[in-house]
């Protein structure tokens, strides 16, 4: 009864969706792409970055990879544009850019 | 071997409670429902049943907590009365959108205003829309029988719904009466155990519920829950005639009583019908071709079936505990008749309003009743279209 | 405490709010429940509960869960009463051996559906003292409805139902301290906290609080931009502005024991706070001094009195 949400879409008929509207599964919003939303973008300087992670927290919508102690460019699928890593950074490694 | 005991309707309920030993039971005191709690407290207190009591702070939180539980993964329960129903409103809803088998004792009793603690059906009638399978008693036995099926109807897989048993505030629930109990372990192994196939404690496996759901889901979800009802109907034969099997009492969605040859009959819901029943053994004495058709599942309706079983009268007395407001008469007035055009059986009815607030209802109003229909039908009366019964008039 | 307060251990463990859900572009209270739920120990399982709110109708939007773990939405009101029922399943179904795995519950509100509409669930959920954390993302008003004055509103402050106008200054009550009202329960664990600079206030209560045994609060100051009226990017300065002005202190209520977490070197004019956001813009008006004067009267002797308590 697992829920596969890749099946369920606006058109589906009432048979194929679950009962009582449950979802059987987690994290499945990563199946939809806020990033289109984005009219600013930040942009990631590796070479200034120190590592510090003070941007990591600060992203509402977990578009700063984290892995081994170390952050990974944005995760633009999700990034919103919100500008408050670049501000989080003390040592430029994000500046923000118009338009996506 | 059946137990004969003589006990009240709320510890009948209660009684079937520590036998079935559910999960969770949240709950807020209300009269006349109170005692059921108190029951279940006291068996927790005294070691005889595992079952976790949550001293709620309102009945909105009794059934919300309900609602947390059941999706948890626990066999729930709850009970209460009128306002205390009232206040559960919203929550109602959610427990059966959400599709949670979820149990009620609801005692019967009037929703305010005026405040008063007596016995009609205005809380569930009122709360007939709102997605629950509704069994009603007529008696301790009843509500006892009907709370030891309820929890396989409502687990049902191809059900999955909240399910409240109604007894008659008072009447049913204070009135102690014989009552023939099945042993403990009979109950157990009809019932069984609960094991749901998701669950949100279902380590790995975790379930959201509560999703917002935009235009184009909500109207799909509402038939899948409207499917879920119809198929109760079907669950609810099966159960009872399993239930037959281990206590030799027969249930169905109705019971008819001196109805196949009758002329004139009466539809009625919970502990009425006995005073009914006094009053058509009395008259059928006298010669009156007189019967009785008392509803037991009201929700589902089994509106053909209904209509089937009257076909052949030629008066009808639907027998509300509770008014609609509509300017017409009760909501069982409305579903009865709309059963009968539907199935185009036509004949005269009479929609009367009774007992509201705890008003006696006598054999002597039965004898009226049945006097209107025979007036109306044989001897040209004018057509009455519905009727307050027992009212004070100048 | 054990686990580790550096910023790198603490962003090493896996979100459990995926992304992909439809809260406001720079909203604080998704900043908010990615720090709380990093308290929760790796490996642990957890419930979440939801109250009817911004975050609600935006993380769960059918068929898309930003939740990792389990999760239940029931209504607006009544997220403490859930969340109670929940737990105490946990306990029967676990004792019975239906449930093997240990399992933590936390339940996120707004400050709507916790300050108001949600006040009794959770004052009754606290008191009988079930084993979870009800999380308050603190946004000040009802902004999912569009920005509605609740009973956390800053006074003063302009919303759309005590909108600034020629004869209203905003908000005329100053908000209540429900951190307060809650550790008056008795409860194991409050924490007020909001975003510092290394998340390690938020990180270290937010453990505090799901560890704690018995029932804890933790209420989190979660700037909304569209409500407070500021730049999306600003939110860090703002939390900075509250918590310096004294505005918004942080402190806990630690089994009995009342704790000041932060006493700023130089505490800030109000006005710092103020001045940035759109809502108390009116109070800049010439001729209104005086406002901002009883607005900073409010704010000492608040601050007072928990230096009291936590003395």
């Amino acid at each position: 009864m697992r829920t596969d949400i890749s099946k369920i879409n606006l058109e589906s008929p009432y048979t194929d969706l679950t009962e009582g509207l449950k979802v059987f599964n987690g994290g499945t919003s990563k199946q939809f792409h806020t990033g289109e939303w984005r009219t600013n973008t930040p942009v990631f300087h590796a070479d200034k970055c120190k590592q510090c992670l003070l941007c990591a927290p600060v992203c509402p919508d977990s578009s700063i990879p984290v892995k081994d102690g170390k952050r990974g460019d944005f995760l633009y699928d999700y990034c919103k544009g919100c500008g408050i890593c670049a501000k989080a950074c003390p040592f430029d490694a994000i500046s923000m850019k118009e338009g996506k | 071997m059946a137990i004969r005991e003589r006990m009240s309707g709320n510890e009948a309920v209660s009684y079937a409670i520590k036998q079935i030993n559910p999960d969770v039971m949240p709950a807020f005191p209300i009269t006349p429902s109170t005692e059921i709690p108190q029951y279940v407290s006291t068996y927790i207190a005294n070691g005889e049943i595992d079952t976790e009591f949550i001293p709620v702070e309102s009945e909105h939180s009794s059934m919300s907590a309900a609602v947390g539980a059941s999706a948890a993964g626990a066999r729930t329960l709850t009970a209460t009365s009128s306002c205390g129903m009232a206040l559960m409103w919203e929550e109602l809803y959610i427990a059966a959108s959400n599709r949670l088998p979820i149990a009620l004792a609801l005692v019967n009793r009037t929703l305010s205003g005026p405040i008063n603690i007596n016995c009609d059906h205005t809380d569930s009638m009122g709360a007939r829309d709102s997605g629950w399978i509704q069994i009603y008693s007529e008696n301790n036995q009843e509500a006892y029988d009907n709370f030891v099926q309820a929890y396989r109807i409502a687990e049902h897989p191809d059900v999955r719904l909240p399910i409240m048993i109604c007894q008659d505030g008072f009447i049913t629930s204070h009135g102690v009466e014989n009552i023939s109990l099945l042993e403990d372990d009979l109950v157990k192994n009809f019932v069984g155990e609960y094991n749901p196939e998701e669950y949100l404690l279902n380590a790995g496996n975790p379930m959201a519920l509560g999703t917002y759901s935009v235009t184009n889901f909500c109207m799909e979800a509402n038939k899948l829950q409207e499917i879920a009802m119809e198929n109760a109907k079907q669950v609810i034969l099966d159960v009872a005639k399993e239930f037959e099997q281990i206590s030799g009492r027969k249930y169905a969605f109705f019971e008819e009583y001196k109805l196949e040859d009758a002329d004139y009959a009466m539809v009625i819901i919970n502990s009425a019908a006995g005073t009914a029943k006094d009053a058509i053994d009395v008259l059928r004495e006298s010669g009156k071709k007189v019967g009785l058709l008392k509803i037991r599942v009201f929700r589902p309706f089994p509106e053909d079936e209904i209509a089937k079983a009257l076909a052949h009268v030629k008066g009808l007395a639907i027998m509300d505990r509770a008014d609609s407001y509509r300017g017409g008469g009760g909501p069982l007035g409305v579903e009865v008749r709309s059963a009968l055009f539907k199935n185009k059986v036509m004949l005269d009815s009479v929609n009367f309003i009774y007992g509201l607030g705890g008003r006696d209802f006598t054999t002597g109003d039965v004898a009226d009743i049945f006097e209107t229909l025979e007036d109306i039908v044989e001897r040209g009366a004018k057509p009455v279209d519905y009727k307050y019964i027992g009212l004070r008039e100048a | 405490m054990s686990e580790s307060l550096a910023l790198k251990d603490i962003m090493n463990k896996p979100d459990r709010l995926a992304p992909g859900h439809r809260m406001c572009a720079g909203c604080g209270a998704t900043i908010g429940v990615r720090a709380v739920l990093r308290g929760l120990h790796e490996g642990d399982h957890a419930v979440i509960g939801n109250a009817t709110s911004c975050l609600e109708v935006s993380s769960f939007i059918y068929p898309y869960t930003a939740w990792e773990d389990s999760y239940i939405h029931n209504a607006f009101e009544n997220a403490g009463a859930t969340l109670s029922g929940v737990e105490t399943a946990y306990k029967i179904l676990k004792k019975k051996g239906k449930v093997k795995e240990n399992y933590k519950f936390i339940t996120f509100g707004g400050d709507g559906g916790t300050y108001d509409i949600g006040f009794q669930s959770l004052s009754g959920a606290m008191e009988r003292g079930h084993d979870m954390v009800y999380v308050c993302y603190d946004n000040g008003a009802y902004m999912n409805t569009g920005i509605q004055r609740s009973s956390a509103t800053p006074m003063y402050a302009d919303t759309t139902t005590t909108p600034a106008g020629k004869v209203s200054n905003g908000k005329p009550q100053y908000r209540k301290d429900l951190a307060s009202i809650i550790a008056e329960h008795h409860v194991a664990y409050v924490g007020q906290t909001t975003f510092t600079k290394d998340f390690k206030d938020i990180h270290r209560k937010s453990e505090a609080a799901i560890y704690a045994e018995g029932p804890a609060f933790l209420n989190v100051m979660t700037p909304c931009p569209r409500g407070w009226r500021y730049e999306t990017s600003e939110i860090m300065e703002i939390c900075r502005l509250a918590v310096e002005t004294c505005y918004w202190p942080l402190f806990e209520y630690d089994h009995g024991k009342w704790i000041l977490n932060y006493e700023p070197k130089n505490k800030l004019p109000i006005e710092d706070f103020l001045k940035p956001q759109g809502r108390f813009k009116h109070l800049f008006k010439a001729g209104n001094e005086h406002l901002i004067e009883s607005f900073q009267e409010e704010v000492d002797r608040r601050w007072e009195e928990l230096l009291k308590k936590c003395n």
